[in-house]
């Protein structure tokens, strides 16, 4: 069959492709032509001012503060997490006793919402009668303010972050390690060789499309998971545990400057598409658009 | 050292396990027994549904479940439809430009409409649709994982098996409907439960484009109900935390192995 215009082919790819150049192509063009402009109210016209709203994010203490937090979060989640859904894997996957509960706990925080459950975790780290200060005041230690504290806040942040994605994530792995033929297994153990040896050299490397798979997801969860700074701290306290997107937010309706919103936008999408670079450089292309 | 090591392997899989379930567990303790009892753990501990009572007096939490309601089967539907076109489209259909078209879809799998919140804010502004359903839902109706899912199902339907249908007398929509929906039957169980719970928990663009008890869902009405300048206790808010997770926490309960089941295999493809 030979390649020419194929109407049926657009019309059935119309509804689809409208919608999504609607709300993804068009608002994406129109965020980076946002941030060259600049406007002195809403309703005023807004003028061409080149590289202002850069310069102003350069000078921007608050920017650089969320783009430092931003890193440590994704160092602070994204390796450990991966860590906790492979061991989790694992266990599930294992001889272990209870593995029908067992799966269920882990995964149940993936299919609760994250709004809803910060209200309990925010019970948790409430000092002096929450849970986890009263679990340290037990063995007599005196708990921090987790989340007034700045030196505190953002890990806090990360641990619900982690409790969320890691059952998730656990997920992909376990779909991964049900497809590894017991054989190896068999002729490794007749090796001789011992279980961390066994997940070492044989378990991890066969799953490393998944890892790289869950890599690239659990980045991407790194900007966009913050719903429960909404509950927890607000990005408080004095931003320090502020992420990006949240400043996004912030700064478009709270600070009401879509201007700068748009700017903070454009960090953003270079952030995601640095992220996608990531995947197409890693990614063995064969697997995975065929 | 080996029996050592199973040992602590063990423990901390189990551990691991209370810890990831407290959250819930402390929510079903504190909902189901006086404020006094949210802070401190007795056996002895009465139980009493006071807290839901409360709860739902203090919240409409039964228009927020309407809300999330409708917009979640407004999206699915709207989701189901029109991805199935277009991965059809990708998937059987030789075509110039094809590549690209498929190149413009997939952009939405990194550049999720919550990253555009700026700039859809406006575009719903100018059509009007602040604060409404349809609003909430719009940049959601057209999902490229879901075009990317069914792209791949649609794909291992055998052609002998279209060519006959197409000596039967079946063409287009007919051929789509009844030849490749009935086929991909596990791909739309499996994208399905993906896409409510999904949407059954958003909460950034919610909270962005609604502004009253009209067209706010559970999450959005929640995080207001939870906010500590309400002065609401615990236990209420525990009490009002299962009132909103109910639904879909006992469809998970329920469907527990599809839901897993689904979840792996909208990964793997």
């Amino acid at each position: 069959m030979t390649k020419s215009f194929n109407l049926k082919a657009w019309l059935l790819l119309l509804p689809a492709l409208s919608l999504l150049v609607a709300f993804t192509h068009w608002p994406t063009l129109k965020t980076l032509w946002r941030s060259v402009t600049w406007a002195r109210s809403d309703v005023a016209p807004s003028q061409f001012v080149g590289l202002e709203n850069y310069q102003l994010l350069m000078d921007d203490p608050v920017f650089w503060q969320v783009i430092e937090n931003n890193f440590w979060y994704a160092v602070g989640t994204v390796p450990t997490s991966i860590a906790l859904a492979i061991a989790m894997a694992l266990w599930v996957n294992g001889k272990i006793r209870h593995k029908g509960l067992l799966r269920l706990a882990y995964f149940t925080p993936t299919i609760l919402p994250m709004i809803t459950v910060a209200n309990i975790w925010l019970f948790f780290y409430s000092p002096g009668i929450g849970l986890f200060d009263q679990i340290l005041g037990s063995i007599g230690i005196q708990g921090p303010n987790w989340l007034g504290d700045p030196d505190t806040a953002l890990p806090s942040l990360m641990a619900m972050t982690i409790w969320k994605e890691a059952g998730f994530f656990m997920i992909f792995y376990l779909a991964a390690l049900q497809t590894l033929s017991p054989e190896l297994y068999d002729a490794a153990r007749l090796e001789g060789a011992g279980p961390w040896r066994i997940f070492r050299r044989i378990t991890f490397p066969l799953l490393m499309p998944t890892t790289l798979f869950v890599l690239i997801n659990a980045l991407l969860n790194a900007f966009k998971l913050v719903d429960h700074l909404f509950i927890l701290t607000k990005g408080g306290p004095n931003n320090a545990s502020n992420l990006l997107l949240y400043y996004i937010y912030e700064t478009a309706f709270s600070f009401l400057d879509s201007y700068y919103a748009a700017t903070l936008t454009v960090i953003m999408l270079i952030a995601l598409a640095l992220i996608a670079l990531v995947q197409i450089l890693m990614f063995d292309r064969k697997i995975h658009y065929r | 050292m080996s029996n050592w090591f199973q040992r602590l392997s063990t423990f901390s899989a189990y551990l691991l396990g209370v810890i990831w379930i407290m959250p819930l567990l402390y929510a079903f303790w504190a909902a189901f027994h006086p404020p006094e009892y949210a802070t401190q753990f007795s056996l002895f501990a009465p139980l009493t549904l006071e807290n839901f009572v409360a709860a739902w007096d203090q919240a409409p939490f039964y228009r927020y479940m309407l809300n999330t309601i409708i917009i979640t089967s407004l999206i699915l539907a709207s989701q189901l439809f029109v991805c199935t076109l277009a991965g059809y489209a990708l998937a059987r259909e030789k075509f110039l430009g094809r590549g690209i078209a498929f190149a413009l879809v997939l952009t939405q799998l990194m550049v999720m409409p919550e990253v555009l919140i700026v700039e859809n804010y406006k575009t719903l502004a100018d059509l009007g649709q602040i604060d409404t359903h349809l609003g909430v839902g719009l940049p959601y109706l057209a999902s490229a994982f879901g075009i990317f899912l069914l792209r791949q199902t649609f794909k291992t339907v055998p052609q002998e098996l279209e060519d006959a249908a197409r000596v039967e007398g079946l063409s287009g929509l007919s051929l789509i409907w009844k030849v490749f929906v009935p086929m991909a039957f596990p791909t739309y169980l499996a994208y399905s439960l993906v896409s409510i719970s999904y949407h059954w928990n958003n909460f950034l663009w919610p909270l962005v484009v609604t502004n009253t008890e009209d067209s706010r869902p559970l999450t959005v009405g929640m995080a207001i109900f939870g906010a500590p300048e309400s002065g609401v206790d615990w236990s209420i808010i525990s009490a009002g935390t299962l009132i909103a997770i109910g639904p879909l926490l006992a469809l998970f309960l329920v469907f527990q192995r599809q839901f897993i089941q689904s979840f792996m295999q909208a990964g793997i493809k």
